[in-house]
């Protein structure tokens, strides 16, 4: 292959380097106006009235809007449609908006919004999602599975009980994983604007415009065939611009009302609170071994804190539990869940969405199971590998697996055998493994068309132009729609012309989450340019006197490959193609298969693909100060194929990175006011300053492997690379930190005063472990009963009506992302 | 729509980019506003405008500094160099050339701060230690690239050879 595998300059890569790359809050219109948010210093509060008079009548103000201008309420998720884009009626954390100022300059909104005055009956607040299932009144929403709380799961793939009765060793943690937030450097902007016909058009930082489009549509009742969204290319989105955000909506009103272009852009402490991060889990792990440590059953409770709204937030929960299955051989499986609303900013996807928590836990949980056995915790997972193919306890159908490959060279490279538990006192290595989904096997809104469409257009000087609904975010997908267009054409990357993220001109991409664009628009651009390359076959082969299956598409040449010297070039073959056929053009789409899991719930972890992750982590503790770093990093992961190794690369760095970031330092923390300040809760630090992410002083060395076995779901075999990376290096941390000071950290971040403490407890002759100590009891619902496929399922629940009467009581259910 | 509060503009004359440019500003404008703003040279960013991200930065009188934290009208009269300033006509700078070829541009929001930034270093020091590239830029965040592929840019534009000086040091010297 000419392009695919090539390390190779990304096609944005000049647009990126002279800063002509063109952000959303680059984008200046003439007469344009300015959006300011009026947030709420309350985190749960009744508004009772909002007097906007001297705010209208300031200078330079051209529109006020507060929650009586929308009566529409919208959500990602269909099941949790409970956002209003200003507040109507009740703020419900610090920082959700109760009106918008639109006016000729940023400085004099701002200014006019702080005339705005509201009056607020505080409300009693919900810290986190203990205090939630303690306290039923008041309540945050009066919709949810239970007062405050939003979801709850309850799935039994086997009977766990008797498994984990007849286990030789049960292992029982409870652990507990942090919040922490996506922090792009970009901030979230939007300009909004009618065009000359009066359509309006939204140019946004969003990783979703095709879901944009929709809740637009919603919220203000216009024909969505009157809404052109336009994603700009995102400054880091890492999930974070996945929703559709209230700024966007309030921007496109102000723009349909004062018939001017309207942009906001969210201030960094604003974004904070736009949130939608890592969500806070608290987790009750229990396995059931063999004496060599094979897994027998499983039993995971999960306990989430979702913030003040659903965002994906039906989905997260379920994740928190259904990819638990796909790395290891688990023979049976209980996984209860549990999402609590509370009065902060939202939680939603972050890279690994769901699953780096319970993924954290399992993997440290193995290295005890190791450790408590005397088993070399490589071999402990080497040994029990999920087969390929394989249909897991929960109906997930599993692709390649390169996962033992993996692991044999993060152990071959890090000199696991030679060196751990033999590095001075203070030294460790601690290892991990994870797997992610590649795509979720089903779209936000129940549907049955493609999740992706490519569309190829041919010019007769040669030109293809690519239309792909995807949205760059930074990891490369206008690259890799160019790459496999040109790879399927005999082209060069940079010969293929893109337009990618406008609801208007390209394809529906559903976009930029799930690590789902390079398999699913890769197999769409795959089709449509096979297609395209068929009909340029036909008449090319009429010039050449040869059959079209002897051609070759390479070097911008077509020809025989049985005599070389009968040959055109790549625009002669366009030209040649247009007169047999007309004009010219293709399209390409993909939907993923139908999944096994036909249970409900079932509609989240299944994927087209899977891709694993081994990493080794090596740490140097300070037993004084408790200080951790991390020198040196291996990582192996199972790509499939590597489409431009730089790229991918960066990926992986950038997944470490993020990691690392999570394990040591970064949390999205709240903290309590005193009762004279009305107990409010308030972010602790809604600053980049006080919101500590790792510099480039804190970047270690990081060996990357990848492991390529083509997936037959893949694009050239492809997998994803955007998120798995991340999702090892929290528990190998935490099992370094083990290796080098004998404490076990059970929860994330690992800090150096909670590494002390260890110590201590360690010194005081007790056991040398921190973390959470209880699981809190939780109302779960009645188990809904699979039974796995080795005991003669068929991957529906045996008892789907009593479940479903518990799982979904709220409206618009038959529209669920949940739905299978 | 004139707001009540002071907003009498001041002259301001800078060497941008190796050009002359003199503008009216209101005096509580910061460089990065002008830049953006006045003289529409988007290319430099905004991450936090407080100073804590690096995104917004700028090279005056050949030293990078935080353009959100100074006020254009301190910068009368100094030279700046922006990441439109770093380009030889269509031609890339070695650093732009490797930055793009090694990776070290993902989303690209936090580039161009770390472009000015890292060039100010390869002018002052030529031959920089992979420590001495890590310590220059760690006032620059980067969220995309866990900042291997940027040292190893920097690296290579420093082996690429010394006329890595940008075109706009350049022209910071023509009077």
């Amino acid at each position: 292959m000419k392009v695919i595998g090539q390390s190779r300059r990304r096609v944005d890569a000049r647009a990126k380097v002279t800063g002509q790359a063109r952000f959303a809050d680059d984008l200046a219109l003439p007469r344009m106006l300015f959006c300011k948010l009026l947030r709420s210093p309350h985190p749960h509060a009744l508004v009772r009235q909002l007097d906007a008079g001297a705010a209208r009548a300031a200078a330079g103000v051209a529109l006020v809007l507060t929650g009586d201008d929308f009566t529409v309420a919208y959500g990602i998720m269909p099941v949790s449609q409970d956002e209003y884009p200003l507040a109507r009626g009740k703020v419900r954390y610090v920082g959700d908006p109760v009106a918008a100022v639109v006016a000729a300059s940023e400085r004099e909104a701002a200014e006019a919004a702080a005339l705005i005055r509201v009056s607020y009956e505080p409300l009693a607040t919900v810290a986190s999602p203990e205090e939630a299932l303690r306290r039923p009144e008041p309540r945050i929403h009066d919709y949810g599975e239970g007062p405050n709380v939003h979801r709850l799961a309850h799935f039994a793939f086997g009977d766990v009980e008797s498994a984990l009765a007849n286990a030789d060793r049960v292992f029982e943690d409870v652990f507990f994983y942090e919040g922490n937030t996506h922090l792009p450097l970009e901030q979230h902007a939007s300009v909004a604007a009618l065009d000359p016909d009066g359509r309006l058009t939204l140019w946004s930082s969003t990783q979703t415009p095709h879901y944009v489009h929709r809740e637009l549509a919603r919220a203000l009742d216009v024909p969505a065939h009157r809404i052109r969204v336009v994603a700009t290319p995102n400054g880091g989105g890492f999930g974070g611009k996945s929703d559709p955000f209230n700024h966007e909506i309030v921007v496109a009103k102000a723009a349909l009302v004062t018939g001017r272009p309207v942009k906001i852009t969210l201030t960094r402490e604003e974004v904070f609170y736009a949130h939608r991060g890592r969500h806070p889990v608290l987790m009750r792990l229990k396995t059931g071994v063999k004496r060599d440590g094979t897994i027998v059953a499983m039993d995971l409770e999960t306990l989430l804190d979702g913030g003040a709204y659903g965002s994906y937030g039906a989905a997260s929960t379920l994740y928190t539990g259904q990819l638990q299955t796909v790395t290891y051989h688990v023979p049976r499986y209980r996984f209860r869940a549990c999402r609590a609303f509370t009065n902060k900013p939202p939680c939603g996807p972050k890279r690994g969405h769901g699953t780096p928590q319970p993924r954290f836990a399992q993997e440290v949980q193995l290295d005890k199971i190791a450790v408590g056995l005397g088993r070399d915790p490589a071999d402990l997972r080497l040994q029990q590998i999920e087969s390929p193919g394989a249909l897991t306890a929960n109906w997930l159908r599993i692709g390649t697996i390169g996962l033992k490959a993996c692991i044999e060279r993060v152990v071959e490279g890090s000199g696991w055998r030679e060196r751990r538990g033999r590095l001075p006192s203070g030294h460790g290595l601690g290892l991990a493994c994870s797997s992610y989904l590649c795509g979720a096997g089903l779209p936000i809104y129940w549907n049955e068309m493609p999740h992706s469409g490519v569309q190829l257009q041919f010019d007769r000087s040669g030109r293809v132009t690519a239309f792909c609904g995807a949205t760059e975010i930074g990891q490369g997908s206008d690259d890799v729609l160019a790459a496999i267009v040109a790879e399927v054409l005999g082209l060069e990357a940079g010969d293929v012309r893109l337009v990618t993220g406008d609801t208007d001109v390209t394809p529906v991409d559903l976009g930029s989450y799930s690590s789902r664009v390079t398999l699913m628009m890769g197999n769409a651009a795959i089709q449509a340019a096979e297609r395209a390359r068929a009909m340029l076959a036909a008449a090319a082969a009429t010039r050449l006197g040869v059959p079209a299956e002897r051609l070759a598409f390479a070097e911008r040449r077509v020809f025989d490959v049985e005599n070389p010297a009968a040959a055109m070039t790549f625009q002669e073959a366009v030209v040649a193609a247009e007169v047999a056929h007309g004009t010219l053009g293709t399209t390409g789409s993909y939907r993923p298969p139908r999944s096994a899991a036909r249970y409900r719930g079932g509609g989240v972890g299944p994927s087209s693909a899977y891709s694993y992750t081994a990493a080794v982590v090596e740490v140097e503790v300070d037993a004084t100060t408790g200080w951790i770093r991390v020198p040196k990093v291996w990582v192996a992961h199972d790509i499939g194929r590597v489409l431009n190794p730089v790229l991918a690369r960066g990926q992986v760095e950038g997944g470490v990175y993020m990691g690392l970031g999570e394990t040591l330092m970064e949390e999205q923390a709240f903290r309590r006011l005193p009762p004279r300040l009305s107990s409010a809760l308030v972010h602790r630090i809604p600053s980049i300053l006080e919101y500590k992410s790792p510099t480039s002083l804190e970047m270690p060395e990081v060996v990357t492997y990848f492991v390529e076995e083509p997936d037959p779901g893949g694009p050239f075999g492809a997998k994803e690379v955007g998120q798995g990376p991340l999702l090892p290096v929290a528990p190998a941390v935490a099992n370094a930190i083990f290796d080098a000071v004998g404490v076990r950290v059970d929860e994330v971040p690992i800090t150096p005063d909670l590494v002390l403490k260890g110590l201590e407890e360690k010194a005081k002759g007790r056991k040398p472990r921190v973390g959470p100590a209880a699981f809190p009891a939780v109302p779960w619902p009645e188990a809904l009963v699979v039974p796995p496929p080795w005991e003669g399922g068929d991957g529906k629940a045996v008892n789907e009506k009593a479940q479903s009467r518990d799982v979904l009581p709220t409206a618009h259910s038959g529209t669920a992302g949940v739905k299978v | 729509m004139k707001s009540g509060s002071d907003e009498r503009l001041a002259r301001i004359a800078l060497k941008v980019n190796g050009e002359r440019r003199e503008l009216l500003a209101a005096g509580y404008k910061t460089l990065l506003e002008v830049l953006r703003e006045d003289l529409g040279l988007t290319g430099t960013k905004h991450g936090c405008e407080l100073g804590e991200c690096g995104a917004c930065a700028v090279q005056v009188n050949g030293e990078p500094v935080l353009s959100c934290l100074l006020l254009a009208l301190d910068c009368d009269g100094a030279s700046i160099t922006t990441v439109e300033g770093l380009a030889r006509g269509p031609e890339l700078s070695r650093l732009q050339a490797a930055f793009a070829d090694l990776g070290a541009a993902q989303c690209g929001y936090c580039t161009p701060g770390i472009l000015v930034t890292a060039q100010a270093l390869l002018d002052r020091n030529p031959r920089p230690s992979r420590q001495e590239i890590a310590e220059a830029l760690s006032g620059n965040l980067c969220r995309c690239t866990g900042y291997l592929q940027i040292f190893e840019a920097v690296e290579e534009a420093a082996r690429a050879g010394a006329e890595t000086t940008a075109p706009a040091a350049a022209g910071r010297e023509v009077s």
